[in-house]
């Protein structure tokens, strides 16, 4: 019996109670429309020019978010981390600034950007740039830690050490920072454009929902929900083709 | 070694260094500002002790945390009380894992217009988008930490017939904490982050509602006073979760800290 | 082999092998033995000898394929209640969590033990192992010899009619390891206690035993049953050096040297 309980009971016995419960009236079915009801609508969304405008626009703010804040991060992980004593001066800079949630940014960015794509750049940047300049500043530690090592044992020429030492340590920890990043800027980009109204699926949910189009709402979101899974899913893969040569099968908290 | 007063002062100073400095500057670049979206900061404080210290503190603030003591509270114990079992049991987590990883994936904001539909424009809406945001990390975490558990100290408890809710409380709770509260400090800026949005959202009171309010109705420097405050919430709580995770896992970061010393 | 007196543990025919898709390994062939109540038994083999297969099921946490185990005159189906185990990985086995304290108390309050007596036996375990000053430190701060002193005044407190240790020194420094050694012996004097002391090294058989089970490889038989007859208490500096010390060392060394010759023959 415990090992009929795989991966795909999970999702049947979800997909069965979502389409069996409101038909028999144990959900109310205006607000939890039956599962294949979603699915149908999911399909001809899928036929819209909306639809697909709504998922282009969210994954174009999703990906510059993401590239300017890797770049940002890894800019400033490098000054912070190679420039001797700086890391020691932003500590209490950095421990301020961090816990800042994104969000207070919106109205500065409404004011500046108003509801064009740039506003939920903004807000990705500054979410994800953290995950990334604090996975470079880990890195940069533990390269300090295997370079005393490695250097009482070998002789490195200046870029031998970069290939061999500083890169592949820091390689992972990168990673793990972009992904971390990858999952936090898909939920501000949807928040900026739920809260500020910038074109994409945010948008898209907001006004089914105050259209009372639920089975569209619905449907809206469990396509972010796959967006979300296809990020996860593709960053975990990357990373493990990457890194299949890595020692270390890097832990870190789930989020 | 002996820290002595003086060794102190030197590091409490490098610490203040470069926070005074980006004050004094931004403190002297914006004082002549003309620029109507960015007011001299000195205008901007002198707004915040007026609102914030003031009476906005309890019919914004307090309520604001309110509502987030709440959801978060919930989303902590559900966590814990849905990860352990999905901890201990294989075929359980088996059948469970996909279904949280899709639930985990959906931008927790996106649920916010279902929520609405179902609870209104109210507090329970609003503490229900916490909930739904800030119970993954938890969760997730919980799930990892049990499973983690040191496969001697089982047997330990077998053989000394530890049992039943004994077991959980004496070994499968405490054994997992460390990363059940790695959980929580995620959750709980996620939390945060929730708890403006919703109130963006749904514009009554609280902190996210009357920073939007005052940017819709172009009271500047307000607006920026209300975001400062919103920056110091956010700080002040993860101090506040510091402190907690610091005594709670007392023995944790003792071991951990002879760890590495040694 | 003191057939006159109680037998607390008794194995009979216990046979087990591990069965996977793959692969069948038969570890423990056909053991039959009994441990008289207040003896000092030690259990010795080469590495490989399925010497953590029989503790954990005399432990009661592994099942047998077949044969029976009854300790106390009662079948072992799940860790019994009467029997106190000591683990190999001290480190592991005591609660990063709790007190020395609370460690030892723990499993007495599982015992639902009234606090004033539950008190007074974490005191003289603590005591008997020489750990008062301790009491309310975490185990992690303790050396190695001392967190294992921990797991055995655990045991102590416990009040178990057999105390099983699986190779407890194994992991301990040769001057603590000694030390440790001549602690066990005086709790089993003092303490009336039965002792399983499961261990590779055959000195410390000889040394602690009243009576050292060679075991085989596996898939693992009793190969020699030797009664240690050394009269008179032990002593590190004396004992070692006896004659009838030596005579038992190299007894039991050629049974594990013939256990290895038949697996590679």
């Amino acid at each position: 019996m415990a090992r009929r309980l795989n991966s795909v009971s999970g999702f049947l016995l979800l997909a069965i109670l979502w389409e069996v419960a409101p038909r028999l009236g144990l959900a109310d079915r205006q607000f939890f429309p039956p599962l294949s009801r979603l699915l149908v609508e999911l399909f001809s969304l899928a036929a819209t020019q909306e639809f697909w405008g709504y998922l282009l626009s969210t994954a174009r703010t999703w990906a510059i978010g993401l590239v300017v804040a890797t770049a940002a991060g890894v800019i400033a992980g490098l000054a912070i981390g190679l420039v001797p004593g700086a890391r020691t001066y932003t500590h209490s800079t950095i421990e301020f600034l961090r816990p800042i949630p994104s969000v207070a940014l919106i109205p500065g960015v409404i004011l500046i950007f108003g509801s064009r794509y740039q506003s939920g750049v903004v807000l990705i940047t500054y979410a994800a740039f953290w995950q990334v300049l604090l996975q470079m500043l880990y890195g940069l530690n533990d390269i300090d830690a295997v370079a005393r090592d490695t250097a009482r044992s070998f002789r490195f020429s200046r870029t031998g050490f970069i290939v061999h030492v500083a890169w592949p340590t820091l390689l992972p920890f990168l990673f793990t920072g972009i992904r971390l990043a990858a999952s936090i800027a898909l939920v501000l980009a949807v928040t900026a454009e739920m809260v500020i109204g910038t074109y994409g699926i945010g948008r898209g949910i907001v006004v089914a929902q105050t259209s009372n189009a639920i089975p569209t709402m619905y449907a809206l979101v469990i396509v972010t929900g796959l967006m979300g899974v296809g990020i996860n899913v593709a960053a975990r893969g990357i990373e493990q083709r990457l890194l299949r040569w890595h020692p270390s099968v890097r832990n870190t908290a789930a989020i | 070694m002996v820290r002595t007063t003086g060794k102190i002062l030197h590091r409490l100073a490098i610490e203040l260094v470069l926070p005074l400095a980006l004050f004094g500057l931004l403190l002297a670049v914006s004082a002549n500002s003309t620029n109507f979206y960015f007011p001299p900061l000195a205008r901007v404080l002198e707004r915040f002790d007026a609102l914030w210290l003031g009476p906005r503190f309890v019919t914004d603030v307090l309520p604001s945390l309110g509502r987030l003591i709440a959801g978060y509270a919930i989303a902590c114990l559900a966590g814990v009380v849905i990860g352990v079992p999905l901890g201990m049991f294989a075929a359980l987590r088996r059948a469970a894992e996909p279904v949280l990883e899709f639930f985990r994936a959906i931008p927790p904001p996106a649920l916010i217009p279902v929520l609405v539909m179902l609870a209104g424009f109210g507090d329970t809406m609003k503490v229900a988008v916490i909930v739904t945001g800030a119970i993954w990390p938890i969760l997730l975490n919980t799930v990892e930490g049990v499973k983690g558990a040191d496969s001697v100290l089982d047997e330990t408890c077998r053989t000394y017939q530890i049992r039943g809710m004994s077991r959980l409380w004496n070994f499968v709770l405490p054994s997992a904490s460390p990363q059940i509260v790695v959980g929580m400090r995620v959750g709980l800026s996620i939390g945060i982050i929730l708890m403006v949005i919703s109130e963006m959202f749904a514009a009554t009171t609280g902190l996210g509602a009357a920073i939007i309010v005052f940017q819709r109705s172009f009271e500047i420097p307000e607006m920026w006073s209300g975001v400062l405050m919103l920056g110091l919430f956010g700080f002040a709580l993860s101090v506040v979760f510091r402190l907690f995770e610091r005594r709670a896992l007392k023995w944790y970061y003792g071991m951990r800290d002879l760890e590495r010393r040694s | 082999m003191a057939m006159n007196a109680v037998a607390v543990v008794s194995v009979s025919h216990l046979n087990k092998v591990y069965q996977s898709r793959e692969r069948r390994v038969e570890a423990i062939g056909d053991l039959t033995f009994d441990v008289a109540a207040g003896d000092f038994t030690c259990i010795v083999g080469p590495s490989g000898a399925g010497k953590t297969t029989l503790l954990k099921c005399l432990s009661g946490l592994l099942a047998p394929t077949s044969g029976a185990i009854l300790v106390n005159g009662h079948a072992v189906v799940g860790p019994p209640a009467e029997m106190a185990v000591v683990f190999q990985e001290y480190g592991r086995s005591l609660f990063p969590w709790k007190t020395v304290r609370e460690n030892i108390e723990l499993p007495l309050r599982e015992k639902k033990i009234a606090r004033t007596e539950r008190a007074r036996l974490v005191d003289e375990a603590l005591e008997a192992v020489a750990l008062t000053g301790v009491a309310g430190s975490y185990p992690w701060q303790l050396s190695g010899g001392m967190q294992q002193r921990v797991a055995i005044a655990r045991a102590v407190a416990y009040q178990p009619k057999v105390m099983v240790l699986d190779e407890p020194f194994a992991a301990v420094d040769a001057q603590t390891r000694a030390d440790l050694e001549d602690l066990m012996l005086r709790l089993w004097s003092e303490l009336d206690l039965t002792v399983i002391f499961v261990t590779h090294d055959i000195d410390e058989a000889v040394y602690l035993g009243q009576r050292v089970l060679v075991l085989s490889s596996s898939p693992t038989r009793v190969l020699d049953d030797v009664p240690i007859d050394i009269a008179g208490p032990r002593s590190q500096a004396t004992t070692r050096v006896e004659p009838r010390f030596a005579e038992l060392r190299t007894r039991v060394y050629r049974g594990i040297q013939q256990a290895k010759a038949s697996v590679h023959g």
